[in-house]
């Protein structure tokens, strides 16, 4: 068991600033886009324009004789590349696995000539008929392996079949999820600059140590001849943690032309081959006694992989964990169709999945006629429902009182449809959160100068998240110095190796090595007698094996969420009047980017409960609306009035900080709380997202 | 847009040997780049320029002077990350062409303040942690600029309420002398700014600060 470190502290739980918040708000942060090497030149992707089928020509010559142009590009004359993963196997073959799939890169000495360039290469394809729409009955579904991070794809006790023919009370339905699209506010951008036998990378990366080792394997090199440099991520919500074909595009055009290479992403290529969430058919079916404690739980999804890589999100699993009840099965199915490869979006599995339970829940509240926050109490669990673990802390039915009494749901009257203000029809509802805290290996490494100075090293990612202000805190506490006198370097694949700003474990995974680091750093002070030699004194530390060694527990971080909606009782518009989140997520090391990273996840589920749906063109196998006039994110207007609060948390079994992790629980629920508000007020159940108008106007 | 739909129409359409211009709106080449010399101050330096006459204010700044606190964000006039100030109105540079410019003053983040002097705004952005990624930060805090002076100028928006933006009922708004801004106000006004991070309500909360305070509609 791991003590936390509680003695000093005096920086973890401060409401630091953003140590970066200056360069940010006066523009002189550096993103990747922002740098421009000497003799640079301009390369545009070009996208396939069929479904499926082969790239027969493409007619280079024509294109080299335009002014400007340095370099055109395909499989006919790309360079061959080591890999066997055919999504970063770019220009490798004549196959074409989805629309926009990269066929071509053109390059030239401006980005207008570059622009120019790609839309009129002219190309020679034989297309072949595509199946590019997600049904739940797609005889080409199949159960994976697993699911991601390793869940197994199915799991079961008891006999649910039998138990749920049996319940007095039943909830049997179907929900959807559309395909969402991450859409960070900076595009995915690549500078590529080869120096001899060595590539510098200037890429927006949540993951630079795994960059660096995807792209030395590529092109077959030591890892140590590869450099990523993104000291500031312009948001990336899972778009940016795996290694994605644009990076290598660059850099296989860089080393043809010899020259440094920019590929600047437009917003609508990053609807193609960036990720996107996965659209999920899920079945829940909830049998349960008259007073609403479960009997048993099943829930079974399919969502859609392409035909070069199986991605499969772990959409039923928060099922597994959530609520007591002796008969149980969880199930996911994949169907592999002509479309891009879909991936990571912020809380993958948790949020489509929690959507699904927690609407459920909410029509079990109202069959057996209990509270939506009673009958979430009622079938509180005791240990892992599935895996029997204890957990290492578990608050959800704290957060849920709190929220109650913060919200003011007590006296709230069930009937639906019965509350008005002028023509606004006024609901409210509720819908737990939860998210894994998981933890992954980790080095870092800490050095005194002798002034007085300690600087952190570690190739972590900032994606705004707060990772260096937290960071710095630990860092000041482990040592018993002041924040100030702390730098942190992160975002540099050159820092000791560190693993990805995602699964929210990035600051339970980085400040673990940072404090061990300190700690070894500051015992080997002392018995040098407290004096910094000359040379200054540095110590690494690698957390593998303190990881690896972690006893079992079950850990989670839990929330609750509250929604209170308006709906026009004529247009059906909807408005959310007010969201309010509470949340046990073990210590909160600061205040006011926790804050901003709680409210930041709401407001993404506010957004996915309304607006977001990415339309899959099934004729031409593309996605319709991808932009950002089409496919609609919140803006300052949709946005009125949301509230984060939390518990404080004590769990002894996380890491040395006793944190969990907060970046993606924020956006679990939230859509089902909206949802359940939306019945609430209008006595209309929204199966499927987003809660459009005509699904509310009948 | 006729042949791109039909390209678009044949290549998709049915299966077999398709040949097509990579892009589907693909028409035929555009004629060979133009050049064109104007003067164009930005953050009060004065320079002489000869730009291509497809380059957009964004990419001049970005791209030619080195100023890369306006942000691509789409290219499209969505997203509001390349928003600057000319003539302390705010624009989106990425819809604005350079050559369209000849004597303009521009303002860009980096001439609102410097870390070690901060505009109002830019410190209260820092207050009020209205960031995350910070992406999108220099076109809110361009566009919050621009939002303070328009208040002070009078000019109404869409939620201001009617009998003020309308006296005695006129047809178009009328600009009436300094306008409060409340929260709506705000939140409408700054809505071309969109932030993925959801760090709208702290953006809320340091403008209205700066607004209270009467600072930063410069």
């Amino acid at each position: 068991m791991t003590a936390p470190v509680t003695a000093g502290r005096r920086y973890a739980g401060a409401a630091l600033d953003r140590v970066e918040g200056l360069d940010k708000v006066t523009g002189r942060a550096a993103y990747a886009a922002d740098h421009r090497p000497a003799d640079l030149v301009h390369a545009v992707a070009v996208p396939a324009t069929i479904a499926r089928g082969e790239v027969v020509q493409v007619d280079v010559d024509a294109m080299l004789k335009r002014p400007g142009v340095v370099a055109a590009i395909w499989h006919g004359n790309a360079p061959r590349l080591a890999t066997s993963d055919e999504e970063l196997a770019v220009l490798q073959s004549r196959r074409v696995a989805y629309r926009g799939q990269y066929v071509a890169v053109v390059v030239a000495e401006t980005p207008e000539d570059a622009r120019e360039a790609a839309r009129t290469l002219r190309i020679e394809y034989v297309a072949e008929e595509h199946d590019v729409i997600l049904r739940a009955d797609h005889p080409r579904a199949y159960r994976p392996e697993n699911v991601n991070a390793g869940h197994p794809s199915d799991t079961g006790q008891g006999d649910p079949d039998a138990a749920l023919a049996a319940a007095p009370v039943v909830v049997d339905e179907e929900y959807g999820t559309p395909a969402e699209h991450n859409n960070p506010m900076e595009p995915h951008a690549t500078i590529a600059d080869w120096h001899g036998d060595g590539l510098i990378v200037h890429e927006p990366s949540q993951n630079v140590s795994g960059l660096r080792a995807t792209l030395a394997s590529l092109f077959g090199m030591p890892p140590g001849h590869v450099h990523v440099v993104s000291p500031h991520v312009g948001g990336g919500f899972g778009s940016k943690a795996k290694t994605l074909p644009h990076t290598i595009l660059a850099a296989l055009t860089a080393k043809q032309v010899g020259r440094p290479v920019k590929l600047a992403l437009t917003r609508r290529q990053l609807f193609v081959a960036t990720g996107y969430r996965t659209p999920t058919v899920q079945r829940v079916r909830l049998g349960a006694e008259p007073d609403g404690r479960l009997i048993a739980i099943t829930h079974d999804a399919v969502m859609q992989s392409s035909t070069l890589s199986e991605f499969t999100e772990q959409t039923a699993v928060p099922s597994r964990v959530m609520y007591a009840a002796p008969h149980r099965r969880t199930t996911h199915r994949v169907v592999r169709l002509d479309v891009p490869t879909p991936s990571w979006m912020r809380a993958p599995g948790e949020c489509p999945g929690m959507f699904a339970l927690e609407s459920a829940m909410d029509e079990l509240a109202i069959a057996c006629g209990v509270d939506p926050v009673e009958l979430r109490v009622r079938n509180e669990p005791a240990a892992g429902p599935e895996s029997g673990l204890p957990f290492s802390s578990r608050n959800l039915v704290a957060c849920l009182r709190e929220g109650a009494r913060r919200f003011g749901w007590a006296g709230r009257d069930p009937r639906p449809g019965v509350r008005r203000r002028g023509r606004t029809l006024i609901g409210t509802g509720v819908a737990a959160s939860t998210f894994p805290a998981l933890r992954a290996p980790s080095s870092a490494t800490v050095r005194a100068e002798p002034g007085g100075r300690y600087t952190v090293r570690i190739a972590a990612a900032d994606i705004g998240t707060g990772a260096r202000t937290v960071l710095t805190q630990i860092a000041a506490d482990a040592l018993g110095t002041a924040p100030a006198a702390v730098t942190v370097e992160l975002g540099d694949s050159a820092l000791p190796p560190a693993p990805v700003a995602g699964g929210s474990m990035g600051t339970a995974s980085w400040g673990t090595a940072v404090v061990r680091a300190c700690e070894e750093l500051a015992a080997r002070l002392e018995a040098a007698g407290g004096t910094v030699p000359d040379g200054g004194l540095e110590v690494t530390a690698d957390t593998g094996r303190e990881v690896r060694a972690q006893e079992r527990y079950s850990r989670h971080a839990f929330g609750a969420q509250f929604a209170e909606v308006g709906v026009d009782a004529d247009t059906g518009e909807t408005r959310v009047l007010r969201l309010l989140g509470v949340f046990a997520a073990g210590r909160v090391l600061n205040p006011k980017t926790a804050r901003s990273q709680f409210i930041g996840g709401m407001t993404m589920g506010l957004s996915m409960a309304l607006l977001e749906e990415s339309i899959m063109d099934g004729r031409f196998g593309d996605f319709l609306n991808c932009d950002l006039a089409q496919y609609h994110i919140a803006a300052h207007a949709d946005v009125r009035d949301v509230q984060a609060y939390w518990l404080e948390e004590e769990d002894p079994h996380l890491n040395p900080m006793g944190s969990k992790g907060i970046g993606e629980i924020g956006i679990v629920g939230t859509a089902a709380a909206i949802a359940n508000a939306v019945h609430h007020a209008t006595g209309v159940r929204i199966r499927e997202l987003p809660i459009r108008l005509d699904k509310l106007v009948r | 847009m006729r042949e791109s739909w039909d390209s678009r129409e044949r290549i998709a359409g049915r299966a077999g040997r398709v040949t097509g211009q990579a892009n589907t709106s693909g028409d035929a080449a555009a004629p060979p780049p133009v050049g064109a010399d104007l003067r164009i101050s930005v953050n009060g330096a004065w320079h002489a320029l000869t730009v291509d006459t497809r380059e957009s204010l964004l990419d001049t700044l970005r791209d030619r002077l080195g100023l890369t606190g306006a942000k691509k964000g789409c290219d499209h006039g969505q997203c509001g990350a390349c928003t600057v100030l000319i003539d302390g109105r705010r624009v989106l540079s990425c819809l604005t062409l350079t050559v369209s410019l000849d004597d303009e003053s521009v303002t860009t983040v980096e001439g609102l303040g410097l870390p070690g002097a901060p505009h109002p705004l830019q410190r209260a952005f820092v207050e009020h942690d209205a960031l995350q990624c910070g992406f999108c930060t220099p076109g809110q805090i361009c566009s919050a600029v621009g939002v303070l002076a328009e208040a002070a100028e009078g000019r109404p928006s869409l939620v201001t309420h009617r009998d003020r933006a309308h006296p005695g009922g006129s047809a178009e708004p009328v600009i009436t002398g300094a306008l409060p801004l409340d929260e709506e106000e705000i939140r409408e006004r700054m809505s071309g700014n969109l932030c993925r991070c959801g760090a709208y309500p702290g953006i809320l909360a340091a403008i209205a600060e700066a607004a209270r305070a009467g600072e930063g509609a410069r």
